[in-house]
């Protein structure tokens, strides 16, 4: 009786402890969102704010178009140079990558996702930008690649491992190459957890700061152009939110509001998307 | 009692190994042509890695080897460079249906797609198929279905139509009854007796009554008790084996003794 009124309170404690923790990893979360809501609404209840861009100081109905354009661009250019690339890698990695040259792969980009950015922007910079003598969309795009390709990678190759060896031995039997069973048959099967790497490879890259400093700098005015320098979200935010006036403050809430919701978005439809393959795997 | 028929597959003194374990020893036998062979025997006793011998699967494991010959109408199989062309004429049935997730006609257009058939040569191709495979009265309204809406037995049956659909010769059966209920059994074996007018057929079987009602030859394989090993240690006409077997294990076998 002693016994069993000992574990009662302990598995009580327990239970607590736990709910505990897990609430206080999610207060952070629910400040950050809540706090970055309530300062940045007032800014992006204007259309302007997403039409416009940098207007000077005391002159009203600026806004982040030049960034956000900047940062669609810049992180769509990462997305072709990654997304193809890091898929390839992955298959490779299942398909091929048993041996040395596959760990050595596993390895790099392990070492890769904790890199830190600051250090591939300023190998962004040293390759594109110093022999250029200017900064360049296209100098942070592939900053922004370098980061992405190893979440491609490891994503792709935990996509393709889901789908059943059953599927592969199939296509195999049937006298198809190797090569064509795994970017036609597997691939496929696997596309919705790819997708799902992409996406979150996307939103890291969105949200980057550091890589852009020195690659696409920042641009006062829309830019299309990205041989030239860029604005971006991050940087946007990062660049306003250091001046005394309560304008460009105001303006940085909005851009880190309109930054939070696009990643936030992406990252739950990635979501989505991953329990759609995990469906789809359990019924091969 | 089979008419007399010319040996498919003829295999000689074959052995087979994962890296250092030996797993067939010493196996020789001879398939013969348009006729149903099984394979039978208690776990382990190496009847599936004879049967991915025929189609070089063990090609995916590292370190797997084969000693001795197979030969596929003069062809060697162990050695032979042109493993898409032997996987093509030897096809292969699973154990559970696998069927790739597209659409019931895409399964089966598949390969002949991805071996750059013309458009009309799949389409016949197909249609064949899923007829031979005793499938198409059920699926012909709904080929646009995914394959993954048909019952476990229909898509075994699909199975057996992509396999069909690039024209094999013999056709490898991994115990293709075994996730299946008693009636999907049924035609699956109703099938294979038809299937035997033109194909070779090897099937690898736990049902001893499978094989006596499905198979014209029958190989018996046990396992070396020290060793690990599979042999063969009888290889007759079905109604030989199962009525008047030579050696004891298999007497013993077959009548429910172990195994």
């Amino acid at each position: 009786m002693n016994r069993n009124l000992y574990r009662q309170v302990s598995n009580g404690l327990a239970r607590v402890f736990v709910y505990g923790t897990a609430l206080a990893a999610l207060i952070p979360l629910g400040l950050v969102l809540a706090y970055t809501v309530s300062k940045g609404l007032p800014s992006v209840e204007n259309v302007d704010f997403f039409i416009n861009s940098f207007r000077p100081i005391g002159i009203p109905g600026g806004g982040v178009a030049h960034a956000l354009a900047g940062t669609v661009i810049m992180v769509g250019l990462a997305s072709l140079l990654a997304v193809p690339v890091g898929i390839l890698s992955g298959v490779y990695l299942v398909e091929y990558g048993r041996g040395r040259w596959g760990d050595l792969i596993r390895l790099a980009s392990d070492v890769l996702v904790g890199a830190p950015s600051i250090a591939i922007g300023l190998f962004a910079y040293a390759l594109l930008v110093a022999p250029f003598h200017h900064f360049s969309g296209i100098s942070a795009a592939v900053a922004l690649a370098v980061l992405m390709l190893p979440v491609v990678i490891r994503t792709t190759e935990g996509a393709i491992e889901l789908i059943p060896g059953s599927l592969r031995e199939a296509g195999l039997a049937l006298g198809l190459a190797r090569w064509r069973v795994a970017l036609q048959l597997i691939v496929p099967a696997a596309a919705p957890g790819i997708v799902t790497g992409a996406l979150l490879a996307v939103a890291r890259a969105a949200g980057e700061t550091a890589p852009l400093l020195f690659t696409a700098f920042g641009n006062q005015i829309l830019n299309l152009d990205p041989s030239k320098p860029m604005a971006a979200l991050p940087l946007l935010v990062f660049n306003y939110a250091r001046q005394p006036y309560p304008q460009a403050q105001q303006q940085a809430w909005g851009a880190a509001l309109v930054l939070v919701v696009l990643v936030l978005i992406t990252n739950l439809t990635s979501r989505f998307v991953f329990r759609r393959q995990i469906a789809l795997a359990s019924k091969l | 009692m089979e008419g007399a028929s010319p040996a498919k597959l003829e295999v000689s003194s074959l052995s087979f190994y994962y890296g250092r374990f030996r797993a067939l020893k010493d196996i020789s036998l001879d398939i013969p042509e348009n006729r149903v062979t099984a394979l039978i025997g208690p776990s382990g006793c190496g009847k599936t890695t004879l049967l991915r011998v025929f189609n070089r699967m063990y090609d995916l494991v590292s370190k797997a080897r084969a000693e001795g010959s197979v030969r596929l109408d003069g062809m060697e199989v162990t050695e032979t460079t042109r493993l898409l062309e032997l996987r093509q004429k030897v096809g292969m049935v699973f154990q559970r249906p696998s069927p790739f997730p597209l659409s019931i006609y895409d399964n089966v257009a598949f390969a002949p797609r991805l071996l750059g058939w013309r458009r009309q040569q799949v389409a016949e191709a197909v249609e064949t198929a899923i007829t031979d495979a005793a499938l198409w009265d059920e699926v012909k309204d709904r080929l646009k279905d995914p394959a993954a809406s048909l019952s476990g037995g229909q898509q075994q049956r699909l199975s057996i139509a992509r396999c069909l659909a690039v024209k094999p010769e013999v056709i490898l059966m991994d115990e293709p009854c075994s996730a299946l209920d008693p009636v999907a059994t049924l035609k699956i074996e109703d099938l294979i007796d038809r299937l035997a007018r033109q194909y070779t057929i090897v099937i690898v079987t736990h049902n001893m009554q499978q094989a006596a009602r499905v198979a014209d030859f029958t190989a018996f394989m046990l396992m070396d008790t020290d060793e690990r090993y599979g042999q063969l240690i009888e290889f007759a006409p079905t109604t030989d084996l199962f009525n008047k077997p030579t050696d004891p294990r298999t007497e013993g076998y077959i009548t429910g003794r172990f195994g």
